[in-house]
């Protein structure tokens, strides 16, 4: 059983998720503001904390910030109706271990869940786009190259998330095994991460500003 | 408060004059002796001031104090001064000293008395000014210095030196200056007055300007929902009792809204992600499916890009009608020198060779389009397994 905690200033839409979540999930609670998710996380120790985007008070990344700036071992998945680059960038370099939006099904989500739990990151088809496009339109030179570039391989494994395949069927096409398609998903997560800070963020709120 | 009942406070012995680093202007000599005489410093750098306009008395006075206070014991690194402060006082004492060689004043006599009222008016109407506004004055000042001002400043200083140099030249000096101090002192006086009242009404022009851009904002805000939002719940309330309809609406709606959130403005007739945006849009409304679009890069919409378009959507519309899927999955990718399409769905699938040779949809609207224009498409399905139809066409202008 993995334990978890959703994070949503919607009520109605923390009682569909909990409807929603497979046997496999236990919803240990539930906070709808920055104050009350830090507490809670502080107190319920999650495995999963289920990550809004927009709240008050700061919104997501503000509980990443202080979640995770105290070292807390959990970890979170984000999940929102934002297309908007800047969040998606903006939480996933908060310290989320995946995003999908608020139209996955139940069954999605709680597999979801359960990957983000064993360590592994989530991507959805949009949040693989953000990254495609924003690994090939950084222009300036990369400092560390190793960081601020794909390999053909996670290009591939991008691609395919984008154009919606399950990591199953990613494996499938691509004759590796699922473990092999969570690593260079993961790989590409760090990458996201701790790549050239300054450069994605630009991108990521210019591409709002056009 | 153990330590206070230990050291019982003994009367204190009369304090020296120390000079603080921190606050000073020059040396701290003004701060010393102000805090020593428990005045503002402000009156006693005036005063040093004034004493150094009347024969450089204060200059003296201050070196002398300088030499002889020590200086206060300060940790850390030395803090800054306050050059605006310093410019301000540094431009009064030369204002008094130019004033009082044009009336011949700094001699003794009326004119002293004159300079004193002057420097007490300034200084009253830069204490009214409130602090913050002040501090800003400076420090505009002082950075404009850096701009284009230094230039204007020059200029304006080899003019007036030019001219005085002229009528010097001409022997004509004396006489200019009874003309020259009638100036100087209307001029003068007037800016005094009036600059912290045309700061003030300056600052709340812009403030009324930006009101009003946040207003009109607002508004347009307000007319979007209106017209969109408010129209869209209207009707999904009047169609309560149709799923298929409730569905449609709410699907265009948030379409429509997460467009105007979150998209680039793009020209939907010139952009090849907004054109692929747009015939899913369609196809969303006709049949009530949700198309997932995800889109790399963008380029112009050229000629047999408008093919491919037409092929994509006939890809749409196949999965929309035949796979059964609840959702349809669109990936564009826009590159140096080609652009790829994927449409998927998890539906049934099919077996292509089982397809009719006289079916168009995928022999001629899509494998056959794309072909004739250059491009090519590649379908990949099996019964149970979902359909993907893969486009790819090379840009012209690579």
């Amino acid at each position: 059983m993995v334990k978890v905690l959703i994070v949503d200033d919607h009520r109605l839409f923390r009682s569909g998720v909990r409807a929603e979540l497979g046997p496999r999930i236990e919803v240990i609670g539930e906070a709808e503001d920055v104050e009350s998710a830090v507490s809670a996380i502080a107190e319920l120790k999650p495995d999963v904390v289920l990550l809004d985007v927009h709240m008050p008070g700061g919104g997501g990344q503000e509980v990443l910030r202080r979640v995770l700036g105290a070292g807390a071992p959990v970890r979170f998945l984000a999940l929102s109706v934002s297309d908007a680059a800047e969040d998606v960038i903006g939480v996933i370099r908060g310290g989320a271990r995946g995003y999908v939006t608020k139209t996955i099904s139940g069954t999605e989500l709680t597999d979801a869940i359960v990957r983000v739990s064993e360590g592994d990151a989530v991507f959805s088809p949009r949040l693989a786009g953000f990254v495609l496009d924003a690994f090939s339109s950084t222009e300036a030179p990369s400092i560390d190259p190793e960081l601020d570039s794909l390999t053909t391989r996670e290009r591939e494994v991008l691609r395919l998330i984008a154009r919606g395949y399950a990591y199953k069927e990613i494996a499938k096409e691509l004759f590796i095994s699922v473990k092999t398609v969570e690593t260079h998903v993961s790989s590409v997560l760090r990458k996201l991460q701790l790549s050239n800070r300054h450069e994605l963020s630009r991108w990521a709120t210019a591409r709002r500003l056009v | 408060m153990r330590e206070m009942s230990e050291s019982p406070t003994l009367p204190e012995a009369f304090p020296r004059m120390m000079r603080p680093m921190r606050g000073r202007l020059v040396a701290g000599v003004a701060q010393g002796a102000a805090a020593q005489l428990r005045l503002d410093p402000v009156v006693l750098r005036l005063a040093f001031v004034l004493l150094s306009v009347l024969d450089g008395l204060g200059l003296l006075a201050y070196a002398a104090l300088w030499m002889f206070t020590p200086r206060e014991a300060h940790e850390g690194p030395a803090p800054g001064r306050d050059w605006g402060q310093v410019t301000a006082y540094a431009v009064l004492g030369m204002a008094l000293t130019a004033f009082g060689w044009l009336t011949g004043a700094s001699t003794g006599g009326v004119g002293t008395w004159s300079i004193a009222v002057g420097g007490i008016g300034t200084l009253i109407l830069w204490q009214q000014a409130e602090p913050g506004r002040r501090q800003r004055w400076m420090t505009d000042a002082v950075r404009q210095v850096r701009r284009s001002w230094v230039r204007t400043a020059i200029g304006l200083l080899l003019v007036v030196v030019g001219a005085i140099g002229f009528l010097a030249a001409q022997g004509q000096l004396a006489d200019a200056r009874p003309g020259l101090v009638f100036t100087a002192v209307v001029v003068g006086g007037l800016v005094l007055i009036a600059a912290p009242w045309l700061t003030a009404l300056w600052k709340e022009l812009q403030k009324e300007r930006r009101e009003r851009i946040r207003q009109e904002e607002r508004a347009e805000m307000a007319a979007h929902v209106h017209d969109s939002v408010l129209h869209t719940l209207t009707l999904i309330q009047r169609n309560a009792q149709d799923p298929f309809e409730v569905t449609r609406l709410a699907r265009s709606q948030e379409r429509e809204l997460r467009n105007w959130l979150y998209q680039p403005k793009a020209d939907a007739d010139a952009s090849m992600a907004a054109a692929v945006r747009r015939v899913a849009a369609e196809i969303e409304d006709e049949h009530g499916i949700p198309i997932e679009i995800v889109c790399v890069g963008d380029c112009e919409l050229e000629d047999n890009l408008r093919a491919m378009l037409q092929a994509v959507r006939q890809a749409m519309v196949n999965a929309a009608k035949y796979a059964g899927a609840p959702v349809i999955s669109v990936y564009a990718e826009v590159e140096a020198d080609e652009v790829t399409l994927f449409v998927r769905d998890r539906g049934k699938g099919f077996i292509i060779d089982d397809v009719p040779e006289d079916r168009m949809g995928i022999s001629q609207s899509i494998i056959g389009r794309m072909e004739r224009h250059g491009g090519s498409a590649r379908i990949k399905t099996a019964p149970g397994e979902g359909t993907e139809v893969m486009l790819t066409m090379r840009r012209e202008k690579s």
